[in-house]
């Protein structure tokens, strides 16, 4: 049957795709895009699917090559595994959908190599999830942040620098989550998660194991990009093509999230992370920290990209921060805020990157009423999106926030609650800030005071249909996000329960 | 007690130096040649460390012959740390492979590869 | 207590849309304003007539209720129109039709641009505002607040000047951190009673929560409703969001918004914490404390404005905390006179902002010094701000004293002897800042027009109207839509007494 190979499907169905695209570009040109753009419509439909299929039945599991676990490689595919690979999914569909005309711009002639890495990338990504194997899931990892490093550097001409910084943290974070796995492979002598999680509980105060969890726990955190493990961020995401942020900041760094549900919920368990060592607490902390820092250096800045790398180190902290808290509704809040905050950031990044293809510049200081003339429907998404990021109801991203503030009260973290609540503050005065601009700055140039005068755009449709339908979807999935939450944490109840 | 920490566990005492010298030379050194060097070495301290956790003296491969009386499961060594390795060893020179690339593209456009003079020919 | 009687019906639904949904016929006929304000007359037609429908509801104490969507696992977004929720939409849906017909008079006759960006964002400031009405659970009413909240920000800044989005910044500023608080403390309550649900006399278990937890909590409700209820040191938006054109200060600024909050209030007084839970805790005494000290201190700062719709702004403020105080009161009649001034003070302030703006559209005058001789300039306009004016100093036979007479039986009801010599104090005052106006405009010369100035009858007709409803509420508490009964009816659902 072929629902039972379901979670091998997935990466390999990327994996092929990363092979066939440079065969098949030697028989028809510029096929590359339609390969991808195909098989990413492909993987979310059967991801969708095995969403539905992993709800209504039970976990799939899958052996690699017959080898039954623990000794053989294991894939897992359960509900938040399912979940999170459909967001992957849905989210590559839409940014690749978008992406050909950026492309072009940006890349020229490099096309095929970038779908080619591309989807190498979501190989891993997908890898990362569905695997139920810790060093499986390193060499993953791996795979994902080489294609990310690749995509990262043909971008801005200060890419490259951006991405070799990202490389030496990336590969440090990568070491010690190894370092980490070796060291419970010692100790446990499997490698399989769910072995894992019934071996640990009889020996999980030993040092070895402690030390185990503070590496991969660090390790994994540098990938997340949790303050003060962030310093990669903010640059690979402003120099990174346009297409590559779009991709990258909603769906890279929320796999490294997975990997910390997946280390702290199901491996280690709640109580071992809130009990014997105090993870929660230190990543709970750090998380505040980020979610302040990044929301103030988001305010201080006057690119558009930029300004949304940094606010996702911020984001990212409200996950963590979920994470840390370790109370099932943080788990819900931090799971929730996964999939809000995806829609979110492809939706602002898409926009940042359209204004760069129809503008040429995504400079905050330039924007003005006429732009915003120019470009309604693009701004009306704007606008949605930034309410979101704010959390105002009934947007999807105050959703996340109100469970994440329902587990700050639970756990009677009332500085934490504190830290959520300034922090939306904060994202609105960085938000407004260009809501302002964009619907009452007049002219920045003198010479023109008249009545802005719309006078049609240059191309049709704000730069054509092609860049504006991705994201006036994202805009309306966040809104539909929103109203219909419930279902989604019913969802994410039953994966812990 | 402490020259029993040093001699007993002397491997790994090596195998942490190699860490610490490849984590310096990632951070302290100015050409980006050198910190991949110290990358390198980083990871090869985390490679031994798999190897050396597997090693067992006077065992033998995990083939049960039945030729060989040799059948005691405890001088059979664990040949996954050393497989894993070998995984770890080809992600390691892919990582190298695109950490040179991207050299070549920074050389490429400043003409350097000293970080002090690429950050200010950067400005 | 009586029990409300629940069945299930669209209509607090579609009273809820129906502004909303002529957003995009307003968008679309941008370039035919009479078309556009048509649609907007209409909407305002529609939604007061499926609000009148619900009224007898509120009497016989049966409630509409229908649920949305569950929003979020075991709370539903649900609108229940339930009595005071019916009192508040009637006001507010009442009040908008006059409103849209004094906003064409007024943007047409001070020539504001972007009117139609001023338009809809009208009408989706009223659909939150009779969704916040209808809210069963805090949730749904946290979900209408923050939408009235960015709603009304366009409004504010309309004028796209300095000091219009100066305004506009600091409104967002307070609101938004308003809405937080107001999150917080819903949250808090969410995890305390696992319910969210308005329900009449509280949802606390008075003898489980410790005092403290229930003091924090109960500060943090009020910062979040406090500050659209312009409570003394949340009040100072208010008057900066007077740099927005007069109708919104009228219909916002006057009945929606702040009402909203005072709404809130009364909600949260009696529908979350309970009557009993608020005197067992001391609560009613920290709501006292602020509301008092904000009706003296309100009415202290009107004096000293020399801008009119400034002046009218702390006038606001302060009686905006007569309504707090009467809940805060916690006696049968001071929760009757409260929720009966949420509709006096409503009409009368209308009143006198629609006063304000037609003397801005029509001579240009802003401050209360350059109205000399006036009344003869504009009888119709300073008639009808003599009787608001005089009926929010609590003078017979206008409404206003209707419901401060209520508050007064409240206060000694309550043994609050202070807060009697507060409604006494702050009604010398009223008489100290709006006399002078009066004065002014009939008993000093000004202006040698021998010819009729009145401003346009869209602006004019509407302001008589609500005076003229100001001065018949007196007379006939129960005039047209028996406000004062259904005002009586909540309060003794509240209390358990016959509300006098």
């Amino acid at each position: 049957m072929i629902i039972r190979n379901l979670p091998a499907i997935i990466p390999l169905l990327f994996l092929a795709a990363a092979l066939l695209i440079p065969l098949i570009n030697l028989l028809k040109k510029n096929s590359a895009f339609s390969i991808a753009v195909f098989v990413s419509l492909l993987a979310s439909v059967v991801s969708g699917y095995g969403l539905y299929y992993v709800d209504t039945n039970e976990t799939i599991r899958y052996s690699f090559g017959g080898w039954q676990p623990p000794i053989g490689i294991e894939y897992v595919y359960d509900r938040l595994a399912a979940f999170v690979a459909l967001v992957i999914n849905v989210i590559s569909l839409i940014v690749i959908t978008h992406s050909l005309k950026a492309v072009k711009e940006e890349l020229s002639d490099r096309e095929m190599p970038y779908y080619a890495i591309t989807m190498l990338l979501l190989c891993g990504l997908n890898g990362i999830v569905l695997t139920g194997d810790i060093f499986n899931l390193y060499v993953f990892v791996e795979i994902s942040s080489l294609a990310g490093y690749a995509l990262i550097a043909v971008g801005e001409e200060r890419s490259p620098f951006a991405a070799f910084r990202y490389l030496l943290i990336g590969t440090i974070g990568a070491s010690l989550y190894l370092l980490g796995v070796g060291f419970l492979f010692i100790m446990t002598g499997t490698l399989n998660m769910i072995n894992l999680a019934q071996i640990l509980p009889s020996i999980n105060e030993t040092p070895t194991v402690i030390v185990a969890v503070t590496l991969m726990v660090s390790g994994i955190g540098i990938k997340t990009a949790i303050f003060p493990m962030h310093g990669w961020l903010p640059d690979s995401y402003t120099y990174a093509p346009s297409t590559t942020s779009a991709l990258i900041a909603p769906i890279g760094t929320k796999v490294g999230a997975y990997v910390l549900f997946r280390l702290l919920f199901f491996i280690f368990g709640i109580d071992y992370f809130s009990r014997i060592l105090p993870v929660g607490d230190l990543i709970a902390f750090f998380a505040s920290a980020g979610i302040i820092f990044g929301s103030i250096m988001a305010i201080a800045q006057k690119e558009l990209k930029r300004m949304l790398a940094y606010s996702s180190v911020a984001q990212i902290g409200y996950i963590a921060l979920g994470i840390g808290l370790a109370n099932p509704l943080g788990f819900i809040g931090a799971v929730l805020h996964v999939l809000n905050h995806a829609f979110m950031k492809a939706c602002l990044f898409l926009i940042a990157a359209n204004l760069r293809i129809n503008e040429g510049h995504s400079d905050i200081s330039k924007f003005d009423i006429k732009l915003g003339k120019k470009y309604p429907w693009t701004f009306a998404a704007f606008t949605i999106a930034a309410l979101s990021m704010i959390g105002l109801p009934p947007m999807a991203g105050f959703f996340s926030k109100w469970y994440l503030v329902l587990a700050t009260i639970d756990s009677k973290a009332w500085f934490y609650l504190g830290v959520i609540l300034l922090s939306s503050l904060l994202n609105a005065v960085y938000f407004f800030r260009i809501l302002e601009r964009i619907y009452m700055k007049k002219y920045s140039s003198d010479e023109i005071k008249e009545e802005v005068v719309f006078a049609g755009n240059p191309n049709k449709y704000e730069g054509g249909l092609s860049l504006l339908i991705p994201v006036v979807l994202l805009a309306a999935g966040i809104i539909v996000l929103g109203l219909f939450n419930a279902s989604i944490v019913s969802l994410i109840n039953r994966m812990i329960s | 007690m402490f020259s029993e920490l040093f001699l007993e566990y002397y491997d790994y005492w090596f195998i942490i130096i190699l860490m610490i010298v490849g984590m310096y030379g990632m951070i302290m050194k100015k050409n980006l040649v050198k910190k991949i060097i110290g990358l390198t070495i980083f990871q090869m301290g985390i490679i031994l460390f798999y190897v050396a956790s597997a090693v067992k003296w006077k065992a033998t491969v995990p083939i049960y012959t039945p030729s060989v009386p040799n059948t005691e499961i405890a001088n059979y060594i664990n040949p996954l740390p050393h497989t894993l390795m070998l995984t770890a060893i080809v992600v390691g020179v892919a990582t190298l492979g695109v950490a040179f690339a991207l050299l070549i593209m920074i050389y490429n456009r400043y003409k350097t590869l000293h970080e002090p003079e690429l950050l200010e020919r950067m400005k | 207590m009586h029990h409300i009687e629940t069945y299930i019906s669209v209509i607090p639904l579609y009273a809820v849309l129906v502004s909303i949904a002529v957003v995009p016929l307003i968008l679309m006929s941008a370039r035919n304003a009479n078309l556009r304000e048509f649609w907007t007359i209409l909407a305002g037609v529609i939604k007061f007539g499926l609000v009148l429908t619900l009224a007898p509801d509120a009497l016989q104490n049966k409630a509409a209720e229908f649920t949305i969507i569950e929003i979020a696992p075991s709370v539903d977004l649900v609108l229940r129109a339930d009595p005071f929720g019916i009192y508040f939409a009637l006001i507010a849906s009442g009040l908008w039709i006059l409103t849209s017909f004094y906003s064409i008079g007024y943007m047409r006759g001070a020539g504001e641009k972007k009117q139609t960006r001023y338009f809809a964002s009208f009408a989706v400031c009223l659909s939150a505002t009779i969704g916040i009405a209808f809210s069963g659970n805090l949730l749904t009413f946290i979900i209408f607040y923050e939408i009235l909240t960015i709603a009304t920000y366009p409004l504010v800044i309309h004028k796209e000047t300095k000091v219009a989005i100066a305004a506009g910044r600091k409104y967002l500023i307070y609101t938004l951190t308003a809405g937080l608080f107001l999150i917080a403390a819903s949250a808090i309550t969410f995890i305390l009673t696992d319910t969210m649900e308005f329900s009449a006399g509280g949802i606390f278990d008075s003898t489980v929560i410790p005092k403290n937890t229930m003091i924090i909590l109960f500060m943090l409700f009020l910062c979040g409703v406090g500050v659209k209820a312009g409570i003394i040191p949340f009040h100072s938006w208010l008057p900066a969001a007077m740099a927005a054109p007069t109708p919104v200060s009228a219909l916002l600024h006057a009945v929606a918004v702040v009402k909203s909050g005072v709404f809130g209030v009364v909600r949260i007084v009696g529908f979350i914490f309970g009557p009993e839970v608020m005197s067992s805790y001391g609560l009613n005494i920290i709501l006292i404390v602020f509301s008092g000290s904000t009706i003296i201190i309100g009415s202290l700062l009107a004096l000293r404005q020399d801008n009119l719709k400034r002046r009218l702004a702390y006038s606001t403020v302060s009686h905006l905390s007569y309504i707090v105080l009467g809940a805060a009161l916690l006696t049968s009649s001071g929760f009757t006179g409260g929720i009966f001034h949420i509709a006096t003070h409503a009409t009368m302030k209308i009143t006198l902002f629609f006063c304000a703006g037609a003397i801005y559209v029509n001579l240009h005058k802003e401050n209360v010094s350059e109205l000399d001789g006036i009344g003869k300039v504009m009888p119709w306009t300073m008639a009808s701000f003599t009787i608001g004016a005089l009926g929010l100093a609590g003078i017979p036979p206008i409404n206003g004293f209707v419901s401060k007479w209520f508050l007064g039986i409240g206060a000694l009801e309550a043994n609050q002897i202070i807060v009697l010599v507060i409604f006494i104090i702050s009604g010398l005052l009223n008489i100290g800042y709006f006399f002078p106006i009066i004065q002014r405009a009939y008993f000093k010369e000004g202006y040698d027009i021998t010819k009729n100035r009145e401003a346009s009858m869209f602006m004019v007709v509407p302001l008589v109207i609500t005076a003229l409803l100001s001065l018949l509420m007196g007379f006939y508490p129960d005039l047209l839509l028996d406000f004062y009964s259904i005002a009586s009816g909540i309060s003794s659902s509240l209390i358990g007494g016959a509300g006098l």
